[in-house]
């Protein structure tokens, strides 16, 4: 019985040990050591802000895609539920398992009403988990939005 | 279920984990992952050719066919003997197998090939160019490339080109008054000639020139890569077919490394292998050239470009969104190049910017060993992959090697 036990634990913590190093090392090569955030902190919104100021919603003018200049939306509402408006945006991101930012300098280029802001000039010059941060400066306060988004 | 029994079902369960974590990352088999990534890098993902809003004639079958001919053309330089065709040579994948061209002097950098440029946002290594046409105008006038003045070629074109000329854009303007010499270049006798025409000649000479490029960079979009080894495998992997003989198993593990622990994918992505970015790979620069910053230069010289999206001679008319979007004057721009397409890579030797690696070989052992950059900041990180491993990434390397296709405006010729 003993021996039974030992071996079992044996092989039990062998086979843990070489299914954590084998994740570990893909994680690893992969460049930094970021774990990706939960599938349920992916997505284009509605996404709430650090302190729970406001609520924003993506709108992509067509799917997201590497290697392409792309037109994003970007819906927003304070916590009341609220569009805002008079908002100023700065757009930020990058990919923290490879320690780059955008490729390109995003900005809003159009301010269109009812708490919709248009972002031109994004683009994602690989596949791969991308942060896609605002940065929003409102009249009632400021607070940054990180969207986690799959290319 | 005793407690023995658990744990060792328990243990079942992880070392087939382990064993399938292992087993994924050798053999044949791909994950659903890894198969969309593959199809992602196969030319059937390629999308349609991209519209040039700059240039009117970019699809115009007669565009390319002058465009062509002006390619060969060695009365479009300053000593009668150097045409794009010269450094540009289409039996050599359109570059010309040297370390730094050699036009009417030599330059300082390495030739770079056409196949595919049509998708690229900037040309040239440092990206100073925004269009086809502006990058054709850039060595015409450059004293160790053609060497020549746009007074010159507009005479050229006068004397035979004409018909075709009209044809594409109308009447050529008078040019009797015209020295054949004359240009905004650093020879003194063409630049005071240029000084002494007037506005209107001056206009009337550099719109010649522009359509010259113009026609050229018709031709030039064309020119695209053909199918490879590597697709054929895709593609049957893809449909399910036997694969086997497609690849060696050489290769193969090439392939698995260039999508995994070589991380090549960062930046050479998508059905061309590149994502037409900058970066700093820590390539040395010559010692006797002087130090070339790269996009950090490009950046700034492709905005205030005689001839780019913004310029009057642009047929845009729509606002210009690489130029309104890029990233300009930040030091991670030092040295920062071009990602060169490594479709045909094979077949290109020497690589890089000055053509510094003269082997697939030296190129590997570079990203393998990662050293630090002279100038800048280089992105690489070593790779400590073994020498069987950088092998079989040169020979996955050499599958991307398919044909130049030239296509026609019903399709590739």
């Amino acid at each position: 019985m003993k021996i039974r036990n030992a071996f079992a634990i044996a092989l039990t913590v062998t086979a843990a040990i070489g299914a954590t190093s084998c994740a570990h090392v893909m994680m690893m090569v992969h460049g930094k050591n970021v774990p990706r955030p939960a599938v349920s902190e992916f997505g284009i919104g509605p996404r709430t802000s650090a302190t729970h100021q406001f609520t924003a919603t993506l709108q992509p003018d067509q799917p997201l895609r590497p290697r392409r200049l792309q037109t994003v939306r970007v819906a927003i509402t304070d916590a009341a539920g609220h569009p805002v408006d008079d908002a100023t945006i700065q757009v930020d991101g990058g990919m923290p398992q490879h320690g780059h930012g955008l490729p390109t300098r995003p900005r809003v280029t159009r301010a269109l009403g009812d708490g919709r802001y248009e972002i031109e000039g994004v683009r994602f010059n690989m596949g791969g988990w991308w942060e896609f941060k605002l940065a929003i400066a409102a009249p009632a306060g400021s607070d940054v939005i990180t969207f986690n988004l799959d290319l | 279920m005793t407690c023995v029994t658990k744990t060792l079902m328990s243990a079942a369960l992880l070392l087939v984990f382990a064993i399938t974590c292992v087993a994924a990352s050798s053999g044949e088999k791909w994950s659903a992952e890894q198969l969309s990534e593959l199809q992602g890098m196969s030319l059937l993902e390629l999308d349609a050719t991209p519209a040039d809003p700059t240039n009117r004639v970019a699809n115009d079958p007669l565009a390319a066919a002058l465009g062509e001919r002006l390619f060969f053309d060695t009365r479009l330089s300053g000593n009668g003997q150097v045409s794009c065709a010269t450094c540009h040579d289409p039996t050599r994948e359109f570059q010309d197998s040297i370390p730094l061209a050699k036009g009417m002097g030599d330059a300082s950098r390495r030739t770079m090939p056409v196949a595919g440029t049509v998708r690229s946002p900037f040309l040239f290594w440092d990206g100073r160019k925004d269009s086809l046409w502006a990058q054709a105008l850039g060595p015409l006038e450059n004293p160790v490339e053609h060497g020549g003045t746009r007074a010159q070629y507009a005479h050229v074109v006068a004397d035979a080109y004409a018909r075709e000329y009209d044809e594409l854009f109308g009447a050529l303007p008078d040019l009797s008054d015209v020295p054949r010499v004359a240009g905004p270049v650093a020879v003194r006798e063409a630049a005071l000639a240029w000084g002494a025409l007037s506005n209107a000649q001056r206009d009337d000479v550099t719109r010649v020139f522009v359509n010259i490029g113009k026609a050229i960079a018709a031709y030039e979009r064309r020119v695209e890569f053909g199918a490879s080894r590597f697709d054929e495998y895709v593609a049957a992997v893809t449909t399910g077919q036997s694969a086997q003989r497609l690849l060696t198993e050489d290769e193969i593990a090439g392939l698995r490394l260039f999508i995994g622990r070589a991380n090549c994918t960062q930046c050479h992505n998508g059905p061309l292998f590149t994502s037409n970015e900058f970066h700093n790979t820590g390539v040395r620069p010559r010692p006797e050239l002087p130090i070339d910053h790269g996009r950090l230069t490009g950046a700034t010289a492709v905005l205030s470009d005689e001839f780019n999206c913004r310029s009057r001679w642009s047929d845009a008319r729509e606002r210009c969104p690489e130029l309104e979007f890029l990233v300009a004057g930040e030091p991670t721009l030092d040295r920062a190049y071009k990602v060169p397409s490594l479709r045909n890579v094979a077949e290109r030797a020497p690589y890089m910017d000055a053509g510094q690696f003269a082997t697939l070989a030296d190129v590997l052992d570079h990203y393998n060993r990662a050293p630090a950059a002279a100038v800048g900041h280089s992105e690489l990180r070593p790779l400590r992959l073994k020498a069987l491993e950088l092998r079989q990434l040169e020979a996955f390397l050499r599958t991307l090697s398919g044909p130049i296709v030239v296509n026609d405006a019903r399709g590739t010729r």
